[in-house]
């Protein structure tokens, strides 16, 4: 008899068949077996279990058949020149001697000729059209001036060349007026630009008649008016812009102001303003402390004074004034200017003169007599002066007979006299980068481009301002962005007109020229 | 090879001369006195330049020929004398 293996405990079931087979054996068999059966439950197994997620891998192969590697590098050669001087001998060229030898002689022959050669000299290839040699970049207006029918009196730019300042008033007009009238100045390089909005306005109480901006100080002023008072003005002040004036003093002038001059060189750091009115004084004003200006120097233009190579004292008494109309300091003699007069003459004027001038004209400070020298007459008044940026001895006028004259400083004659205009010629100025060229403001509404190298007696260009033949009062060159030229005109619009390339470069003989013509006399 | 440097000196030397280049046939500069990328510059175009003008000139006539060239610029007058191995090129000042 076996007891049931260990291993059947474990299940109930099983357990109990066993102690039934027990039973039976008893049935068949004398042993007697006291069995005595004991009963338990087992308690359940704990049972437990986990699982993961069948895993599943694949596996895959590939082969490329064939692998290359190639590299490349450049080297660096600091002397990259094809041909060096010393490799050059080295190199052998077959017949190179020869072929020298046989070029040498027509070469050398050309190299004379073209030196020597003067056929192409100011011959300028016409690439472009005309019309494209000049355009209008900005037409400028104030309409509160257009309303009162003014006229654009001077214009100016300032010395960085982005702000132009113009005048309003009456050029015509001989009475003394107390309608007010405006400087406008518009900044062209700011963005949104508006030409009938200037970004200054100033009401002036009188007629302005000339107007000029200081060559260092962008943002001063002068002004001179009908009533022969001299203002200053700084636009950067924004809500007062006067910052000096004359006042109507004895000093003051007593007749319209022409041209009023910022003098580079001030004295002490102190503003210097120099003034010509057809009174017949040329007043040098200083600022000083107050807003007020103050009489320096003067020089009075006496009829009787004036050298007398020419007839100017013909007519009138001796000791009446010569009305100054424009005056022109000279680019390279701080202490000569030339100043056109209302008879047509023009003197040749030096600052540093001592002889006191013979006037009744009773002054705080005595005025001296500046005329050195008379050049021969215009037909009428002179309007305008500009002494040569390029040679100390030319300078060009122009006047009410329509003509512009060329002048050397050594001889009365003018070297040239051109007839521009059958009116008037309101003003004249040199090319500030082309030495044989220079334009001209004429009473027909025109600006006339002359180039001496050209044609010395016909305009080479010329541009239509004003469509109504109203004439053009006053032009300036831009003096440091030298293709902008600005002209105002009768209808009271300032135009900004971009001038091609053609005025912007110097030709290759024009100082050459320029010298030659100063050379010549007319005796 | 000493007359050929002394030949280009004595051209270089010339009133207003600016620099003188030598080329072959194929365009491509031997001699120069000026820097490379010029001397490059005008060897390949007026390689180009003489060799249209030589066919131009025969174009119009078969028996004529080019013997020189000369272009007149508005700074430089450039001048080039022609041969069926090598190209002379000159570039001048005009005249002062």
């Amino acid at each position: 008899v076996r007891w049931p293996p260990a291993g059947f405990t474990h299940g109930g079931q099983t357990m109990a068949a066993a102690v039934t087979g027990s039973g039976l054996l008893q049935t068949t068999s004398s042993v007697h077996l006291n069995v005595s059966v004991q009963c338990f439950t087992l308690p359940p197994p704990l049972q437990k279990s986990c699982q993961t997620n069948p895993i599943s891998t694949k596996e895959a192969s590939l082969q490329v058949s064939a692998v290359s590697e190639a590299g490349t590098q450049t080297e660096h050669r600091q002397d990259q020149r094809v041909l060096d001087v010393d490799l050059g001998p080295l190199l052998d060229y077959p017949d190179l001697g020869e072929f020298l030898k046989r070029v040498e002689g027509i070469m050398i022959k050309e190299l004379k000729k073209n030196w020597r050669s003067h056929a192409f000299d100011g011959y300028e290839v016409n690439w472009e059209d005309q019309n494209k040699l000049v355009s209008c970049l900005h037409t400028l207006q104030y309409p509160a001036a257009l309303e009162q029918q003014l006229q654009v009196t001077a214009v100016t730019w300032n010395c960085t060349g982005s702000v132009i300042a113009c005048s309003y008033g009456r050029l015509g007009d001989g009475d003394w007026s107390t309608e007010k009238s405006y400087v406008c100045t518009w900044n062209l390089d700011r963005r949104g630009l508006k030409p009938n909005h200037p970004d200054v306005i100033v009401e002036v109480p009188s007629s302005v008649m000339c107007l000029a901006f200081h060559p260092s100080q962008p943002s001063l002023i002068a002004g001179g008016l009908f009533n022969g008072e001299v203002l200053l003005w700084d636009t950067s002040l924004t809500d007062d812009p006067l910052i000096g004036r004359t006042g109507l003093t004895p000093d003051t002038h007593t007749d319209a102001v022409y041209q009023v001059i910022n003098l580079p060189w001030p004295q002490g750091n102190k503003l210097q303003i120099l003034s010509i009115s057809s009174d017949g004084k040329i007043l040098v004003w200083q600022m000083e402390k107050e807003g007020k200006l103050t009489l320096m120097d003067g020089f009075a233009l006496v009829a009787h004074q004036i050298p007398s190579n020419t007839r100017i004292n013909k007519h009138g008494r001796g000791d009446s004034a010569v009305g100054g109309t424009c005056l022109s300091f000279s680019h390279f003699d701080q202490s000569l200017f030339v100043v056109g007069v209302e008879g047509g003459y023009l003197l040749k004027c030096f600052s540093g003169a001592q002889t006191s001038a013979q006037t009744s004209a009773a002054t705080s400070v005595p005025l001296k007599a500046p005329a050195q020298f008379t050049f021969s007459p215009h037909g009428g008044p002179v309007y305008s002066v500009d002494c040569s940026p390029f040679h100390r001895n030319l300078f060009l006028s122009a006047g009410t007979d329509g003509h512009a004259h060329l002048y050397s400083m050594l001889q009365a004659k003018p070297l040239a006299s051109l007839n521009l205009s059958d009116k008037y010629l309101f003003s004249i100025r040199w090319s500030p980068v082309r030495p044989l060229v220079f334009a001209a403001a004429s009473g027909e509404g025109e600006i006339l481009f002359c180039d001496l190298g050209k044609s010395p007696q016909k305009p080479s260009w010329c541009i239509k301002q004003t469509d109504n033949g109203k004439p053009v009062a006053c032009l300036e060159f831009n003096p440091s962005q030298t293709q902008l030229l600005a002209a105002g005109d009768a209808n009271g619009a300032v135009k900004i007109w971009q001038l091609s390339s053609d005025f912007n470069e110097q030709g290759a003989r024009e100082m050459i020229l320029l010298d030659d013509i100063a050379r010549e006399t007319t005796d | 090879m000493a007359e050929v440097e002394e030949t280009l000196k004595r051209i270089q030397s010339h009133k207003g001369v600016i620099g003188t280049i030598v080329v072959n046939a194929e365009g491509i500069p031997i001699r120069t006195t000026l820097d490379n990328s010029t001397t490059v510059q005008y060897a390949g175009l007026l390689h180009q330049l003489s060799i249209k003008a030589r066919s131009t000139v025969r174009d119009i006539d078969p028996q004529n020929d080019l013997t020189f060239l000369r272009i007149r610029s508005k700074k430089h007058e450039i001048m080039v004398a022609p041969d069926k191995e090598y190209l002379l090129i000159v570039v001048q000042n005009p005249s002062e």
